[in-house]
């Protein structure tokens, strides 16, 4: 066993930005109007949260606070959860035993952020068992960038750089979110994540600077493909996304998409660079001026139709997890059925948690 | 060295020690390859975190096995050459390892009684007159344990849960027990490796194998199956069908792009 069963703590970087993507897209209600002794809470509430005071999960709360933060966070585990498959559909081909070994690990810390995380929303009083029902519902959403397939190797490596990394760069922030839970959270999972991404860029330096030249083409192919999507996922432009400065207000984002997708370009371009590698937008420049790099257009409608579903392989991952779901139920009846009978005097081989709901 | 003339009756050559090794290392290595394609299609997200957690520790002990047989070859070869260049027929994982995932009862009945048998072999392999096998013995059986604490678990679990758990795993017990005769049943190589202090006589793992087994059994409310004729011997490097599938999976890479490093 890896000591401590330490899964439990980690979170991966790709997730949270499908969140807010989502979120940004879909919309989250408007904060309702308040009645009267209602207003004065949500002032005191405010006054909180502008001095930088944590919310913890008794505290009052307006309810589209505790909406918005649960739609944030299921949808984070949600992506944790779903991005175990692209990752894992290289496990059993990993081609060394170190690597194989690291990827299971980093899918297993993936499960392990994704537990983690749906007990966080719990705190705001919804349970695992509803939350993943409404992602095999397809009620739910996750990060578009895990619809994407992976075609070899190199995309593994393509993952930890730019997916791991772009999340970083919405985690680092979501480490000072204003919801106690959510942020302690986050602080567990960054000191971790950041390991992921280190990974992932190894593997990439391995095939594009001392690697054979298919390995290099490889490794340029998975940069070509993951370049863009891994830009969606800071979600839709600043100016089209209408619920940031509502989340900036509650302090549970701190940085806007367009700033955070700055942030992970200007990182990024010399990292791409470093490899050989190209970045595959011609508009890319230096910009003396702003003193960050200038890029190309994103291609929005590519983003929408993923995010409805039309990715290249949106129905494959639903379709993953529903089978799981539906060819475990009776382990998952088995294991209640064992815990009725013996509940009374048995503790070492009753259910695991999150069992009775999860069926 | 597949037949029991074949065995000298003085020293344990170095051929011999690494068939030997292979054994316990292809079994580890080709068992964790089974698990690795249960990532993330578990029945809940604890069986996923739990199936990978075990997977990782038998891919740790197929590094150290892989490496140390490496050394006693001689030949240069390392852990990946031996994981990723080696056909079917050169390896030596015992049968039941191989065996399909079939639904999560087959996994874990396979598991079980694999981790029955790894425990008890590790408990003794502490003893061994080989040192480096020694140590590597003391860390795997820890881990076995807890492999064991898992399988047992959920063999108790699914058989005493509900008639349809019961009926699952009790057909996958039918199906997997005509391949304990060869984890127990010792050939030349096996009984020279006794001789010689390196192994335990298999004859002792299968008394300790068979009290654990029956023990967990009686509390799963499951019926142990009568013993099987056929005596398979993925041991000596005959496989069933299997192998050579998850081989080709497993090594396609390397075998594609030959030389290349990852």
């Amino acid at each position: 066993m890896r000591p401590g069963l330490k899964f439990l703590y980690h979170i991966r970087l790709g997730s949270v930005h499908m969140y807010t993507q989502a979120l940004d897209s879909c919309g989250t209600e408007p904060p309702s109007v308040a009645p009267a002794g209602e207003a004065e809470r949500e002032r005191q509430f405010q006054e909180r949260i502008d001095r930088d005071e944590k919310i913890e999960p008794k505290d009052w709360m307006p309810d589209a606070y505790r909406q918005t933060l649960i739609r944030q966070i299921a949808q984070h585990a949600h992506s944790e959860i779903i991005g175990m498959l692209p990752e894992g559909n290289w496990i059993t081909r990993a081609p060394s035993l170190r690597r194989k070994a690291v990827l299971i690990a980093k899918v297993q810390d993936e499960g392990g952020h994704g537990m983690y995380l749906y007990s966080a929303a719990e705190t705001l009083g919804v349970s695992r068992g509803e939350l993943m029902a409404q992602l095999l519902a397809g009620r739910a959403k996750y990060s578009s960038i895990f619809n994407y397939p992976t075609l070899t190797w190199a995309d593994i490596g393509a993952i930890g750089w730019l997916v791991d990394g772009a999340a970083i760069m919405n985690q680092i922030p979501l480490c000072r979110c204003s919801y106690g839970p959510y942020a302690r959270a986050m602080v567990r999972i960054c000191k971790e994540e950041s390991f992921h991404q280190r990974q992932g860029y190894e593997i990439m330096l391995t095939l594009a600077r001392s690697g054979t030249r298919a390995q290099r083409e490889m490794a340029q192919d998975a940069l070509d493909r993951w370049w863009w999507p891994s830009l969606m996922m800071f979600g839709p432009s600043d100016v089209e996304s209408g619920h940031t400065a509502q989340s900036m207000r509650w302090r549970i984002k701190r940085f806007t998409n367009d700033e955070l997708r700055q942030k992970f370009i200007d990182a990024t371009v010399p990292q791409a660079r470093f490899l050989g590698l190209s970045i595959p937008d011609p508009d890319l420049r230096w910009d003396e001026a702003s003193q960050h790099y200038a890029s190309g257009p994103i291609d929005w409608g590519e983003f929408q139709a993923v995010l409805k579903g039309e990715g290249p392989c949106n129905r494959e991952r639903l379709a993953a997890r529903r089978a799981a779901h539906e060819s475990g139920r009776w382990v998952r009846e088995a294991a209640a059925a064992y815990a009725d009978k013996h509940s009374d005097h048995r503790t070492g081989t009753g259910p695991a948690p999150g069992y009775a709901q999860a069926s | 060295m597949s037949s029991a003339a074949e065995c000298t009756a003085g020293a344990v050559s170095a051929e011999e020690r690494f068939r030997y090794l292979l054994r316990l290392a292809d079994t580890s290595l080709v068992l964790g390859q089974r698990l690795g394609e249960w990532v993330g299609h578990a029945p809940a997200l604890e069986e996923d975190l739990a199936l990978a957690n075990i997977a990782l520790d038998l891919f740790g002990q197929a590094r150290l096995l892989l490496a140390y047989a490496g050394q006693v070859e001689g030949r240069g070869r390392d852990e990946d050459q031996l994981a990723f260049r080696r056909d079917a027929p050169e390896f030596f994982n015992v049968t039941l390892a191989e065996q399909p995932n079939g639904d999560f009862g087959q996994t874990i009945v396979r598991q079980a009684l694999l981790d029955a048998w790894q425990v008890e072999l590790y408990h003794s392999l502490i003893g061994s007159t080989d040192e480096q096998l020694a140590n590597i013995a003391a860390k795997a059986m820890k881990e076995c344990r807890y492999h064991w604490r898992f399988s047992c678990g959920w063999l108790v679990r699914l058989g005493d849960g509900t008639e349809e758990s019961r009926a699952r795993v009790q057909a996958a017990l039918d199906g997997l027990w005509r391949f304990t005769g060869e984890l127990l049943t010792p050939d030349a190589l096996d009984a020279h490796m006794a001789s010689h202090g390196i192994a335990p006589p298999l004859a002792l793992i299968r008394s300790r194998w068979e009290a654990r087994l029956a023990a967990a059994l009686e509390e799963a409310t499951l019926r142990q199956p009568p013993p099987a004729y056929f005596p398979w011997h993925g041991k000596r490097g005959v496989h069933s069908e299997h192998l050579g599938h998850l081989l080709t999976e497993m090594q396609h890479l390397q075998r594609l792009h030959p030389g290349a490093t990852w």
